[in-house]
């Protein structure tokens, strides 16, 4: 749900970076926040248990420049991963403007993929959204690890309507970037159409 | 999509920043914010130099939000108001009009009794005014109200974002 502020002149979307446990969400927030200017960005924050997992949810506001005389302010959200913390998930989606989905490429957490992909479109549905009409991108990430998958094989069993696809390895910075862009675009361009 | 944008017109702006200020007046508060469910921040005011008031959007939400699933796992609709109490500083969140939240931080020049009970007496006009600002957004939306500064972006405008 995108909220134009015409007295601040300002634009805020919420994009939410949804996926399974560990798969690398809080690190691509995390990398944003490293290399973003402090002058564009807020703080990081990270509801986190004492062990670093995502508890509730991580939040950074970034500012990306101005269209038109408007900032644009992206507030960009994580949900936790596991499992077992579905309630605050849902919770997150709420007024949700695009989502970046990050799969984990080694083969044991394909299962664990696909089940956080289904939980997304079942919980984007309960909040009566559909994912085949929000902005998508799926970020394949840990493409450095031993055991990742093949590019093609991940496609084949993770993309659900041609969205764009980036290969990732969040903890270096590749793919980070490429996948917040591909996102903002297309809620800009979604924007555009909904004005 | 199963919410609406929500557009926050200059007039409606000045009108809820002067009812907010009203009641942070009559309340003797530090700090009065309203925030949209979903964590947008819409109006501030008082000392809020030295506060992050993005973030304090978003946690109130999320706070606002945790307590709500709370409530409904115990069967009540939701929980209308809550309340934290630090050693100086204290946090009154209410929903009003439904939708919205309103922040409230006090502190010993104030009390828990004098903010509800300025809190209630503020929240029929504060929520009277979200709903118009609610209407103008409607119309804004279906290009009753102007038009939309987003209608025209070009491709250009948004790769200028990204440096290209």
């Amino acid at each position: 749900m995108t909220f134009i502020n015409y007295a601040a002149r300002e634009i805020n979307c919420k994009i939410v970076y949804y996926g399974p446990g560990l798969g690398g969400k809080t690190t691509n927030l995390k990398w944003i926040f490293g290399k973003s200017n402090p002058a564009s960005r807020g703080k990081l924050i990270s509801l986190a248990t004492e062990t670093d997992r995502t508890l509730f949810f991580d939040f950074l506001p970034l500012d990306l420049g101005t269209i038109r005389g408007f900032k644009t302010r992206f507030h960009l959200y994580t949900v936790p991963g596991q499992v077992f913390y579905d309630a605050s998930r849902k919770l997150i989606l709420k007024g949700v403007d695009g989502v970046v989905f990050v799969a984990d490429s080694q083969a044991a957490r394909m299962e664990a993929n696909q089940e956080s992909l289904k939980n997304l479109q079942s919980n984007l549905k309960d909040q009566g959204y559909n994912l085949m009409k929000i902005p998508y991108v799926l970020q394949l990430n840990k493409r450095d690890t031993a055991s990742a998958m093949a590019l093609e094989e991940m496609k084949r069993q993770l993309l659900i309507k041609n969205e764009p696809v980036f290969e990732a390895v969040a903890h270096s910075g590749t793919g980070v970037f490429d996948t917040l862009k591909a996102i903002a675009r297309m809620v800009l361009v979604e924007l555009r159409k909904t004005a | 999509m199963p919410t609406s944008d929500i557009i926050l017109l200059e007039e409606d702006f000045r009108v809820i920043r002067d009812l907010i200020q009203k009641l942070r007046n009559d309340a003797n508060a530090r700090v009065v914010c309203l925030v949209d469910r979903n964590g947008q921040q819409i109006a501030c005011v008082g000392e809020a130099e030295a506060l992050d008031t993005t973030a304090l959007a978003s946690l109130a939400a999320g706070n606002v939000a945790a307590t709500d699933s709370l409530a409904r796992l115990i069967g009540e609709k939701d929980f209308s108001t809550l309340y934290h109490e630090g050693e100086k500083d204290n946090l009154h969140l209410s929903i009003v009009g439904g939708k919205v939240i309103l922040v409230v931080i006090f502190d010993e020049r104030s009390s828990l009794g004098l903010v509800r009970l300025r809190v209630k007496k503020h929240a029929g006009e504060l929520a009277a005014a979200l709903e118009k600002m609610q209407q103008r957004s409607v119309q804004a939306r279906s290009g009753k109200a102007g038009t939309s500064p987003f209608t025209d972006i070009t491709d250009e405008d948004i790769d200028s974002l990204f440096g290209k």
